[in-house]
Order: C-alpha cells, then sequence, then structure tokens
C-alpha cells in the first residue's frame, strides 16, 4: 500500500527553484534516503508533504489524503532538521506536551524516552542537553503514536557513530512494524545496510531513486582491487596484472563487475607473490557523486 | 482540547519565566506601598480608605498591566517560529487557533495571579490598618475585571506584534514602542489638542470618544471616581467623562477581541 504519494511535485520560492518535478512513492515498512547536498530541496520536499508550504505544482497524497490535513498529520512523525525545545523545560515534561498534542498516553512517552536512552536525563532542563541528547528528545517526538509514515530531516547529524548505530536500530524496528521512514541525510557510509532504497536529489531534481545494489549496477563504477606484495615484487607484478604500482609495496587495480572473478583467478595464480588482497565496491559516496555531479554539468 | 495542553505547557514555562517574577513582583510591590502610603489619614471624612486605594493603584496599573501583557506576548509567536518548535507544533494535529487560544488562556490567568495577588495584598492592608467595617469592595472587584479585560487587549496586541515580526529581537523593541504610544505619547496628544482648542468644538464632541477609544484610558476612566480624583490624577480633566460608562466598558471590552483577531489573522499568515 502506497503511504505516500509525490507526485510531479515542484515548488519556486520567486526566482528559486527548490523542487522541480519530484516523483517518489513510499510504501508500509520501506526505508528511503533521500540524499542530497545542502539546497538540495530535501526539507523543502518534505515541508511540502507536512503541508507546512503549499506546492507550486504537481499533487501530494498522505495515505491517500492531502498533506497538512489534519488526518494526515495524525499518522505522520517528524523529526526537524535544527530544532531548538524551550530550555526551561524537561526533556519529560516536553515529550508529555507532545503526547498530549498526539493524543498518546504519558506512558508510551516515558517508554520512548527509555527507547532513545533519555531516561536518566529526562527530568533535568533541556538547557543543559548536548545537540545529540536533544535530537533524541526529537526523534522521542516523532514516534510518538506508531506513525504510519515517519519524516526524518537529518537525524543523524550531531550523533556520535554508536548513537547513529542506535538511531539505525529504532529506524529498523520502526520500519518492522509497518511505518514508512523516509530519512534525508548527506552523510552516506552509514546508510550503505540501512535503507531499502536510495534517492538521490540535487538542485531542486530527483536524479535516481533505486536499491543501492541496482544504483551500483547502473552507474557500472569499478571495482577497486589491492593487491599487497613486496617492495621488490610490487613493479614486476603491477606489470604482469595490468595495474600500477602504489605505497611501495602495493599494486592497484580497477576492474567492472564482469571482470572480477577472471582477474582474482589471476591473482590467485600469483601464488606466494601476493601477501594480501582488498576488493571494495564503488562507495556510496561514489556513487553519489556519480549520479549528482555529471547531469549538472550536462544542463 | 489541545488548547488545554498548550495553555498547560505554557504556565509551565511561565513559572519559570523572567518576566513573571518581575510582574508579580512588581504588581506586589507598588500595590503595597500605594496602600500603605497613600491612605488618608484614619478617620478622614468618611472616605472610603479601599476607594482611594483602588485609585492610585488604577493610575499606576494603567502603565503596568499593558506592560505586562505585552511582555508576557512578544515572544510568544516569534520565540517559536525562531526555536523552530513552530513548524513542528503545526505538523500536530491541531490547529493555529488552537494554539493561539491555549497561549492566550495560559497568559491571561498569568496575568489574573499577578493584579490578584496585587488586589489581596490591598485588601489585606487595608483590613490592616483600618478595619474591616465598612469596606466597600465593589471598586476592588471592578478594578480586578476591567485589569483582566486591559491586560487581554495588550496580550492581543503583543502577539499580533510578535506574529508580523517573526524575530523576538525586533518584536521586543517594537512592544515597548507600542507601550509607549498607547500609555504616554496618546494622551500626550490629545493633552496638547485639547490646549490648542481652547475648549471648542473639539474638546466637547471628538475628544471624549478618542480618549475612551484607548483601551488605557478608557480603564483609567472606568475606574476613577467621576469627581475630584480624576481630576488630578490625570491631566485630561472631567471632559473625558463626557462619553459615559457604556463606551468605557464597551472599548474594554471589544479591544481584547479585536486585538485577539488581529492576532489570529497575522498568526494564519505566518509560513513557519
Ligand atoms: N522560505 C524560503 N524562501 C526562499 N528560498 C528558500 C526557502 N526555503 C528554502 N529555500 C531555498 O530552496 C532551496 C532548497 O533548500 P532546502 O530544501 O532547505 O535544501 P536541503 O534541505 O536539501 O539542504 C535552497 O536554495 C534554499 O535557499
Ligand atoms: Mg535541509
Amino acid at each position: 500500500m502506497t503511504v505516500l504519494g509525490i507526485e510531479n511535485v515542484s515548488k519556486s520560492y520567486g526566482e528559486v527553484h527548490s523542487v522541480q518535478g519530484v516523483s517518489l512513492n513510499l510504501g508500509e515498512g520501506e526505508r528511503v534516503a533521500l540524499l542530497g547536498h545542502n539546497g538540495a530541496g530535501k526539507t523543502t520536499l518534505m515541508r511540502m508533504v507536512l503541508g507546512l508550504t503549499p506546492l507550486t505544482s504537481g499533487s501530494i497524497q498522505v495515505l491517500g489524503m492531502p498533506p497538512g490535513s489534519r488526518k494526515a498529520r495524525a499518522a505522520i512523525g517528524f523529526l526537524p532538521e535544527s530544532v531548538a525545545f524551550h530550555g526551561a523545560l524537561t526533556g519529560r515534561e516536553q515529550l508529555h506536551h507532545f503526547a498530549r498534542l498526539k493524543g498518546v498516553k504519558r506512558r508510551v512517552a516515558d517508554d520512548l524516552l527509555e527507547r532513545v536512552g533519555l531516561t536518566h536525563a529526562m527530568n533535568r532542563k533541556i538547557r543543559t542537553y548536548s545537540k545529540g541528547m536533544r535530537q533524541r528528545v526529537g526523534l522521542a517526538q516523532a514516534l510518538l503514536g506508531q506513525p504510519r509514515l515517519a519524516l526524518l530531516d537529518e537525524p543523524t547529524s550531531g550523533l556520535d557513530p554508536i548513537s547513529r548505530h542506535e538511531f539505525y536500530d529504532i529506524v529498523d524496528d520502526l520500519a518492522k512494524t509497518g511505518t514508512a521512514v523516509l530519512l534525508s541525510s548527506h552523510a552516506l557510509t552509514e546508510l550503505e545496510s540501512r535503507t531499502d532504497r536510495i534517492a538521490i536529489m540535487s538542485k531542486g531534481h530527483l536524479l535516481a531513486n533505486d536499491s543501492l545494489s541496482n544504483l551500483r549496477k547502473a552507474a557500472r563504477l569499478p571495482i577497486q582491487v589491492r593487491v599487497k606484495a613486496t617492495a621488490e615484487t610490487a613493479d614486476d607484478m603491477a606489470a604482469r596484472l595490468g595495474g600500477s604500482r602504489v605505497n611501495g609495496a602495493s599494486v592497484a587495480l580497477e576492474v567492472q563487475q564482469e571482470g572480477k572473478v577472471s582477474l582474482l583467478g589471476q591473482i590467485t595464480g600469483l601464488g606466494d607473490l601476493v601477501k594480501d588482497i582488498d576488493v571494495t565496491p564503488a562507495s556510496l559516496e561514489e556513487l553519489y557523486r556519480h549520479y549528482s555531479v555529471p547531469k549538472q554539468e550536462g544542463k | 482540547m489541545s488548547s488545554i495542553a498548550i495553555a498547560r505547557i505554557e504556565l509551565l514555562i511561565a513559572r519559570r519565566n523572567m518576566w513573571v517574577f518581575t510582574s508579580l513582583i512588581l504588581m506586589g510591590l507598588f500595590s503595597s506601598v500605594l496602600t500603605l502610603a497613600g491612605g488618608a489619614p484614619t478617620g478622614t471624612l468618611g472616605v472610603d480608605p479601599l476607594l482611594i486605594a483602588t485609585t492610585s493603584i488604577t493610575t499606576l496599573s494603567v502603565y503596568l498591566i499593558p506592560l505586562i501583557g505585552l511582555l508576557l506576548s512578544f515572544d510568544a509567536i516569534a520565540g517559536e517560529a525562531e526555536r523552530g518548535t513552530l513548524a513542528l507544533s503545526l505538523t500536530y494535529p491541531l490547529s493555529r487557533g488552537e494554539i493561539l487560544l491555549g497561549k492566550f488562556l495560559a497568559h491571561l490567568v498569568v496575568l489574573g495571579f499577578a493584579v490578584a495577588v496585587g488586589l489581596a495584598l490591598t485588601a489585606g492592608l487595608t483590613i490592616w490598618k483600618y478595619g474591616s467595617a465598612d469596606l466597600n469592595y465593589l471598586p476592588l472587584l471592578k478594578l480586578f475585571a476591567t485589569s483582566l479585560a486591559l491586560g487581554a487587549a495588550f496580550l492581543g496586541i503583543g502577539y499580533t506584534i510578535s506574529a508580523l515580526a517573526k524575530q523576538t529581537g525586533v518584536a521586543s523593541g517594537i512592544v515597548i514602542i507600542v507601550w509607549l504610544i498607547c500609555v504616554v505619547l496618546y494622551d500626550l496628544g490629545l493633552l496638547g489638542a485639547l490646549v490648542a482648542d481652547g475648549g471648542g468644538t473639539f474638546t466637547k464632541t471628538i475628544f471624549p470618544w478618542l480618549l475612551v477609544a484607548n483601551p488605557a484610558d478608557a480603564f483609567r476612566l472606568i475606574n476613577m471616581p467621576t469627581d475630584t480624583v480624576s481630576t488630578l490624577a490625570t491631566g485630561l480633566g472631567a471632559a473625558g467623562q463626557a462619553s459615559g460608562f457604556a463606551p468605557q466598558l464597551a472599548s474594554l471590552l471589544l479591544w481584547p477581541i479585536f486585538a485577539l483577531g488581529l492576532a489570529w489573522g497575522a498568526f494564519r499568515r505566518i509560513e513557519p
């Protein structure tokens, strides 16, 4: 079932075309990452889904309802990009307030505080919280009331690596209960195994929208192979494999997916000369650059 | 229902708000000082000591109540817009009208509490000084009710400024200017016109209506005894009373409604 339907949506602020002809669908339990540099239009797209700003053209449906309608809002959990809760309130007071607005029991709010790891600090003023702790308050309120759609705008900015890991665990649990999750980011590495689909935006356009493995296949970016030899044998090995010598004792090679197995066979054939092998597929960062840069120049 | 939740969190914030604390201290302090210092010597010609106290407190409240109303409200919308909590609140299933109503309820409670504390001190001190016999509490109740109306009007004006300015810094500057105009400059202007007119048609026909159109002046007129004291307390004299009680009451009742309507209109136009 389609939870979020975005159909050919555009948004202009005067001469600034923030979002241009974007179409994107999210089904139940799907985790989609919206990637794009600063100013790509990610936040604007989310604001339109929330009904905070009107569309210039196109249409959006949240569970078949228009964005911003009371029912649509009741079905959405939103974590804003940068939010500063009132410093005079405690984390618990703030979350209880949001629970009341959503018609959720305060017990549930307390459980969520535990889920995001804030129980120890919940009776302290938010003014004393670190940036990561504030982000957790924001995440907790977005989870209130089992939303059918979660919009998380740069949710991991300000979180340390371990917190990020915990954050994605929460997202996974959320998706397992059927919530569609759309999260924006420009930190790429962490997304690899944590999302079902990747949507890449640049200058308001949606340039790609597919699973990571399909994006890899379509981009045809070479696989990086690095073979470790010794300082004496590296030049010889580079010549035999057709690569180039790096770092004194290693050989770097690039190969497409279909040539990978035969190359590895060739390397194994060298026997004892090979001390170690590293095989790295194109990183998300390279993919992102592949999809976002050339089209900008071609325009 | 959502308005109650908003009012609740606003009261929680108000409890820890410096302005609220200041308002309470100011109201309590000034009410006590005016009651103790301004009272007539015991046994003077049967003048109700409570009436004398409320008269001097009225003179002060004309300045203080609008100030408190504006200080409570100038941050209400601009502050949330700046922090980003406004956008977040608006993604919850509640309307802007409910948000505004909730804030208004909370701030009116705070204001009412400050006024009530001040007037309770006045009543207590008066009883302590003169005994409770023969005291007429009506002026006190009238002062309380009209203080709420005056405060509500300036809360509405403060929300309007907050919504239009969108930045707390700007909003705080504008409310001080608006306060100066409403409680000082407006009256000075009228006084100047009065002097220039020298008791002509302006003084008799237009002036009383211009005076009562300002809620602060309507508040002063309605709480002042018609004769002597008002002439002393305001330079504007008895001519001001010409409009009568009904327009004064109407001004105090219509201003809150008008100002809140304005605030709602301005708030609705904000894109958070
Ligand atoms: N309220 C606004 N008025 C004018 N321009 C805006 C407004 N909001 C966003 N923009 C512009 O729209 C573009 C996309 O911004 P945004 O959606 O915030 O990007 P992202 O979230 O991907 O970093 C930017 O060029 C930004 O300057
Ligand atoms: Mg953004």
